[in-house]
């Protein structure tokens, strides 16, 4: 390193400074110095956007669509998203005060968690999960507070674990079903039971179900329909994960008028709007993308089928999981910690998968493999982590 | 329609043994349904797409509308059946609008393919007109882009 002049004082904020870095940043640096990697660790569809969608932003750029859109968002797109929810989740927003466009569900989750956290307030969420809960929990001074899921229950959260965690002080939860690194998703029934304890203990929900088009078997239940819940529910959702939109960073926060407009206080001050050309896009695929969801959806299930066949018949048990495109199978059996693991693989045969441990302890001796690249990816991955399994014993 | 004919129609080479994999199957069922599609005339072949302008070949392509005089008894089909014979023709279809068949045709050269309208095909029994015109380079073919998928880069480890 390049000798930098010290000041006398430390300038970054001490609640940054305890943010560990990403386990997932460190894995990655490995990874960009080696040639002829076959990645699992994408965490993002191996679909381009659909063209029609990329036209509609060419069209909106011709057009001389690049100013500001109001806070909220373009108001045709909100109402295209209420519509969409009505007919796909059951649950009803007003287009004018209930809908926020944000520069994804990452702005989303941070502008929600903004508007209710108090500094101590005790945020749950379940663990293994998405790498940005507990650092978006203490960079706004919550305590975030994870309740573990289990394998032996597909991951699934269960309502008696939320009980048990629930303290005083627990003002919200966090779910994220289906789930990214698990692939997990929750029946009605498990929502249902959810929901109840989330009303007796007088907790607000965060649910973050950008991945709920993505959902193999069953209906999608979002918290946000049951009865009672939209009061209590902060609905988050994007265009990432359904229509391959993750460039285009766009999603959305849906909630009673009162909690919008709380993240709009922080939304216009900090983000002021999504991009308008992202936002013409996002019109375009509500209206016209069903089509490619069901196509792409029928992609990564054969695609999950068949690594979570392979992941089984290599030794490494894998649950099949019935939602996002994620197997998360457990390599306690070879002995090796999940990065050990990883970095074995990556340097032995060339292949990435992510380390449980990126997301959280309770993912260790559990490693992410996404099967959202294309299939020649799969084949050529089964075979090579068959061989360096072999070659473990 | 049944998957497995889906991913056969995408990529015919795959094995039974992946297939069965990605459609939860066991092999030998796999086996058996391909064999019964082969029996059932429902698979008619396997075939590669191939990117003729990075072949040595002159190969010549042409559509050529149609027009023909529908008989009483049979309509189009004894014309169509019989244009369909011939070698150069390596589709036809039946349309609506402004004229009846479209016939795609390939030769080996321009010439062929001139004789062949001229000589086989407008002088048929029942075609009253022939509109030929030649294709002169090739974007995509059976849903396949000539210069390959679209690249596009993804990192490779993402959250």
């Amino acid at each position: 390193m390049p000798s930098e002049r010290q000041t006398k004082r430390d300038f970054v904020a001490e609640h940054v400074r305890s943010i560990p870095r990403s386990g997932i940043r460190d894995f990655f640096d490995i990874v960009q110095s080696m040639d002829n990697v076959v990645s699992l660790g994408i965490g993002e569809p191996g679909f381009v956007t659909p063209w029609h969608i990329r036209e509609a932003a060419i069209f909106a750029l011709e057009h001389g669509k690049t100013g500001y859109t109001s806070n909220f968002g373009l108001l045709k797109l909100r109402r295209a998203i209420c519509a969409y929810l009505k007919e796909h989740f059951y649950v009803e927003y007003d287009p004018n005060t209930e809908v926020l466009v944000t520069v994804g569900v990452s702005e989303a989750l941070d502008i929600a968690l903004r508007a209710i956290v108090n500094p101590g307030d005790e945020i749950l969420y379940h663990e293994p999960c998405y790498v940005s809960y507990h650092p978006s929990v203490r960079l706004v001074h919550g305590a975030g507070k994870a309740i573990r899921t289990r394998a032996e229950n597909r991951f699934a959260l269960t309502a008696e674990d939320i009980a048990k965690s629930v303290t005083p002080r627990s003002k919200a939860i966090v779910l994220n079903f289906p789930s990214n690194p698990t692939g997990a998703t929750l029946t009605r029934e498990e929502v249902e039971k959810i929901a109840r304890v989330c009303v007796d203990n007088d907790l607000l929900v965060i649910t973050d179900e950008i991945y709920s088009e993505l959902t193999y078997s069953g209906q999608h239940s979002s918290i946000a329909a049951l009865p009672g819940m939209k009061e209590r529910t902060i609905f988050l959702h994007g265009f990432s994960k359904a229509f391959a939109m993750t460039g285009f960073r766009i999603g959305y926060a849906c909630a009673p008028t009162a909690l919008t407009e709380a993240m709009l206080r922080v939304h216009q001050y900090s983000m002021l709007c999504a991009s308008i050309i992202s936002q013409e896009a996002a019109l375009e695929a509500l209206q016209k993308g069903m089509d490619d969801i069901a196509a792409m959806r029928e992609q990564y299930r054969l695609r999950r089928n068949f690594i979570v066949k392979s992941f089984n018949e290599i030794g490494l048990p894998c649950h099949m999981p019935n939602g996002a495109f994620y197997a998360f199978p457990s390599i306690r059996e070879t002995g090796l910690t999940s990065r050990e693991f990883a970095v074995q693989l990556l340097e032995q045969q060339r292949v990435a998968v992510v380390p449980g441990d990126a997301f959280g302890p309770g993912g260790e001796a559990y490693v992410r493999a996404s099967y959202c690249g294309p299939m020649s990816d799969m084949e050529k991955a089964a075979e090579r982590i068959a061989l360096f399994v072999r070659g473990l014993k | 329609m049944d998957p497995l004919l889906k991913l056969l129609e995408e990529h015919a080479l795959r094995t039974p043994v992946d297939l069965s994999k990605m459609l939860n199957l066991p092999a030998d069922e796999v086996q058996r349904r391909i064999k019964q599609y082969e029996d059932d005339k429902i698979i008619l072949g396997y075939k590669a797409v191939i990117n003729d302008d990075k072949v040595d070949t002159d190969l010549v392509k042409a559509v050529i509308e149609v027009k023909i005089q529908p008989e009483r008894e049979g309509g189009f089909d004894r014309v169509a059946k019989r244009i369909a014979r011939f070698d150069e023709v390596t589709s036809l279809f039946l349309m609506s609008g402004g004229y009846d068949l479209l016939i795609f045709v390939e030769g080996h050269s321009l010439r062929q393919v001139a004789q062949f309208v001229a000589e086989k095909l407008a002088t048929l029994d029942g075609v009253t007109s022939t509109g030929t015109h030649f294709m002169l380079k090739t974007y995509k073919e059976q849903g396949v882009m000539m210069d390959g998928p679209e690249e596009y880069e993804r990192l490779k480890i993402s959250p």
